[in-house]
């Protein structure tokens, strides 16, 4: 079959741009023609995901994709980082949710920019949503942005934002086995931040079985538990940070 | 729900590509290890469709099994969900297919 056209006829050329929406003066297969694509369905957003990394890269630019479910402790633990490291480096924040502008609000409130993005009925923040709010939010050279997904362990594991990091949180109010319910979540994160570690006297969440658990799907995770109201291992959180902040700009002062 | 916006993104693919001409079959490659239901796909497609040039479109899902490489041993490790451990007790897996999504062809009327 010919790979360009379709049809059965391998005794052809093409010399013009072929589209499928103009008369063939060759034989043609009778009825339908198949064309072949091969062409993966995620393929734009990950172009424009790695154009975007590429441009922050260049500005010496941290940009993290912090996920988890609804209720984790983002949007606190952001509120918190901000006011805690907010002086020593900038930060700005893409806020995603299916409605309101509550978490920029928040976020704005701790005295760092935002940009919300609503996604309607949208589950996953995509490339295309982050790249016009970078535009928008227009990040200081050798700042960090923080991307805060929308609540869903499932979807936005699968899209590529561009981002240099992945983050998921984890909060022992829920559930310890989290990370073998969501394998592809916990599988793409470069940190696993256990939250809410001040409640543990209170619930029923083995910290070391969550991570061990993780660390079997992604040998790879960097675990840290934290508690993001009550302060408790948020220097380790902070160090992470400061040596991505550190690698950053190590790649602007040695790229020519 | 991931799969309708993946649906709406096959429905922009095949539309740029056959620029208007009516899409009679999409055979789409989902690898069993990629976070994407074939259920939920076959429901979103209808949606997506819908007043498009693939409205009515058969959608035909090809699974690929999942596959990796152990990389502490080399072993190869047969994997139906994504996670695994290879016989030397490994789980620290190189995939080396199972997560494809990819339209692999479509017919044109």
């Amino acid at each position: 079959m010919c790979r360009t056209c379709g049809c059965s006829d391998q005794n052809h050329t093409h010399d013009h741009e072929h589209g499928a929406d103009h008369p063939h003066d060759h034989t043609l297969a009778p009825g339908r023609r198949t064309v072949p694509l091969e062409q993966r369905v995620l393929e734009r957003n990950d172009r424009l995901a790695a154009d975007t990394r590429h441009r922050l890269r260049a500005r010496g630019v941290v940009a993290v994709n912090l996920m988890s479910a609804p209720g984790a402790g983002k949007t606190s633990l952001l509120e918190r980082t901000i006011r805690d490291i907010g002086d020593e480096v900038a930060i700005a924040v893409i806020e995603g949710d299916q409605a309101t502008e509550n978490d920029a609000e928040r976020i704005r409130a701790a005295g760092a920019r935002a940009v919300q993005i609503n996604t309607g009925a949208g589950c996953h923040l995509d490339a295309a949503m982050v790249t016009r709010a970078l535009a928008e939010l227009d990040p200081d050279a050798g700042s960090i942005v923080i991307i805060e997904n929308v609540g869903n362990l499932v979807c936005p594991a699968l899209f590529d934002l561009g981002e240099c990091a992945r983050v998921v949180v984890a909060a022992v109010t829920d559930g310890d086995d989290k990370p073998e319910k969501y394998p592809h979540m916990f599988r793409a994160a470069d940190v696993l931040l256990v939250n809410k570690i001040d409640l543990l006297p209170y619930v029923r969440f083995d910290v070391d079985r969550c991570i061990s658990r993780a660390r079997e799907l992604n040998p790879r995770l960097r675990p840290i538990a934290v508690s993001a109201t009550g302060g408790l291992g948020l220097a380790t959180w902070y160090g992470w940070l400061r040596e991505r902040v550190a690698e950053a700009h190590e790649v602007v002062a040695t790229t020519p | 729900m991931h799969e309708l916006g993946i649906a709406e993104e096959i429905v922009t693919i095949v539309t740029e590509r056959t620029r208007g001409v009516r899409v009679t079959r999409i055979v789409l490659e989902i690898g069993t290890l990629c976070a994407v239901l074939p259920d939920a796909m076959r429901f979103c497609f209808d949606l997506a469709t819908e007043g498009t040039v693939a409205e009515g479109a058969r959608l035909e899902i090809v699974e690929i099994p999942g596959l990796a490489r152990c990389r502490g041993c080399g072993a190869s490790v047969a994997l139906e969900r994504p996670f695994g451990r290879c016989v030397c007790g490994g789980s620290d897996l190189d995939w080396q297919s199972g997560d494809e999504l990819r339209i692999k062809e479509i017919e044109v009327a």
